[in-house]
């Protein structure tokens, strides 16, 4: 039961995206397409969930002054073995990623949920904590994504929907982002109210 | 010119919050006062300058003659972690004023994704020295901008009635994407 909290409360109580409010750069930049979103969240899940486990799995012999380097260490081997694999397998991905595949080590979210989580907790719960917090990570993000795309270019994962000269190209713009994430923030709010 | 150029369009054309999107958590942060966010963009211009400066050495001096280009995720984090230190110490010994007017956002600033992005993007672009200087201090004047604007808005839409589901976040969020509508209209200009 309390491994399965460990994995569900990342999804939508505490979504890291749109509760926590936390790893918001690459959200908003990357989103402008689904298929560039689907990637952006692997390549953040497999940093979490290696980096979680491999943080839980040293914590008894983690000092705990100089822990936080050793976090980013940790974190900057998985993120450079992730920059390197995407660029010799998916070079088309990686050339729209950009900069934003090294930069998934300043990203909060998993420094964060390394020290709030796994450095207090056993491998396997590090694991679940790692899934679930990528899975809401990917959720919120394909879902961006997919209302950017559509509403921009007219399709879903470059299959096209409809003409795309009658799509609204600001929302594959940058203030497209930011009009979809409040508006599906928004949208968050009136059903949390509802329920209670 | 082509000093000028990289200024500019680092500044407006390019602004690393409204187009880029590079720190975003520290935009949607600390905004909600406009002393916060002033003190926020001082600490910026201060850091990014010096640490770009420095990330420039590290890669073209010791990374790149070694061909250790694949350390350069871990070798720039732990020295842009380890100079906000220094930098803390320093100021505190020396300019004890600026240290107060700082205060909590010099180490914030160790995650700052915008501080290790023009460490990275500056090598990306393939600029000297004094270009990535230049660079560096178009971004951080550019951030500051951005922010402090910002903060002006926020701070009169705490008086405004708003939606309820819209209030909090979402607002800035819809406030954000008129600031960045506005910031789309520089682009093209001078031919960049």
């Amino acid at each position: 039961m309390n491994l399965w909290k460990n994995f569900s409360q990342g999804i939508i109580r505490e979504n890291p995206v749109l509760r926590l409010m936390i790893g918001l750069c690459p959200v908003l930049a990357v989103s402008n397409n689904a298929t560039n979103a689907l990637g952006m969240s692997i390549a953040v899940a497999f940093v979490l969930i290696c980096s979680n486990c491999v943080v839980a799995l040293i914590r008894k012999v983690t000092p705990g002054e100089i822990r936080i380097p050793i976090f980013i260490i940790i974190i900057s081997t998985f993120v450079t073995m992730c920059d390197y694999v995407m660029h010799a397998y998916a070079p088309e991905l990686y050339q729209a990623l950009g900069v934003f595949v090294p930069l998934i080590v300043v990203n909060c979210i998993i420094l964060g949920r390394a020290e709030a989580f796994a450095y207090k907790n056993p491998i396997l719960n590090a694991f679940l904590d790692g899934a679930g917090m990528s899975l809401g990570f990917l959720l919120a993000l394909v879902s961006i994504g997919v209302v950017r795309e559509v509403l921009g270019a007219g399709s879903v994962f470059g299959v096209p929907l409809f003409e795309e000269r009658i799509a609204a190209t600001i929302m594959i713009l940058p203030p497209g982002a930011f009009i979809t994430i409040g508006c599906i923030m928004a949208l968050l709010n009136r059903m949390e109210k509802k329920v209670l | 010119m082509k000093l000028f150029g990289i200024f500019f369009a680092a500044f407006l054309i390019n602004n690393i919050l409204l187009i880029r999107f590079i720190a975003l958590c520290s935009f949607f942060g600390v905004s909600t006062k406009i002393g916060t966010s002033i003190g926020m963009s001082f600490a910026v211009i201060f850091v990014m300058t010096i640490s770009s400066a420095i990330s420039w050495v590290v890669y073209h001096f010791i990374l790149a003659p070694f061909h250790l280009e694949f350390l350069r995720t871990a070798v720039f984090i732990l020295t842009i972690a380890s100079l906000v230190q220094l930098e803390e110490l320093y100021l505190k010994k020396m300019i004890p004023a600026l240290y107060r007017a700082m205060g909590i956002y010099l180490p914030l600033i160790t995650t700052n994704c915008a501080i290790l992005a023009v460490a990275f993007l500056a090598i990306d672009y393939k600029y000297n020295f004094l270009e990535s200087m230049i660079y560096s201090i178009g971004v951080s004047s550019g951030f500051s901008l951005a922010i402090i604007l910002f903060a002006y808005i926020r701070e009169r839409m705490a008086l405004a009635p708003i939606p309820r589901w819209f209030q909090g976040y979402p607002i800035a969020f819809i406030t954000a994407a008129l600031m960045s509508l506005a910031f789309l209209g520089f682009s093209g200009m001078f031919g960049l």
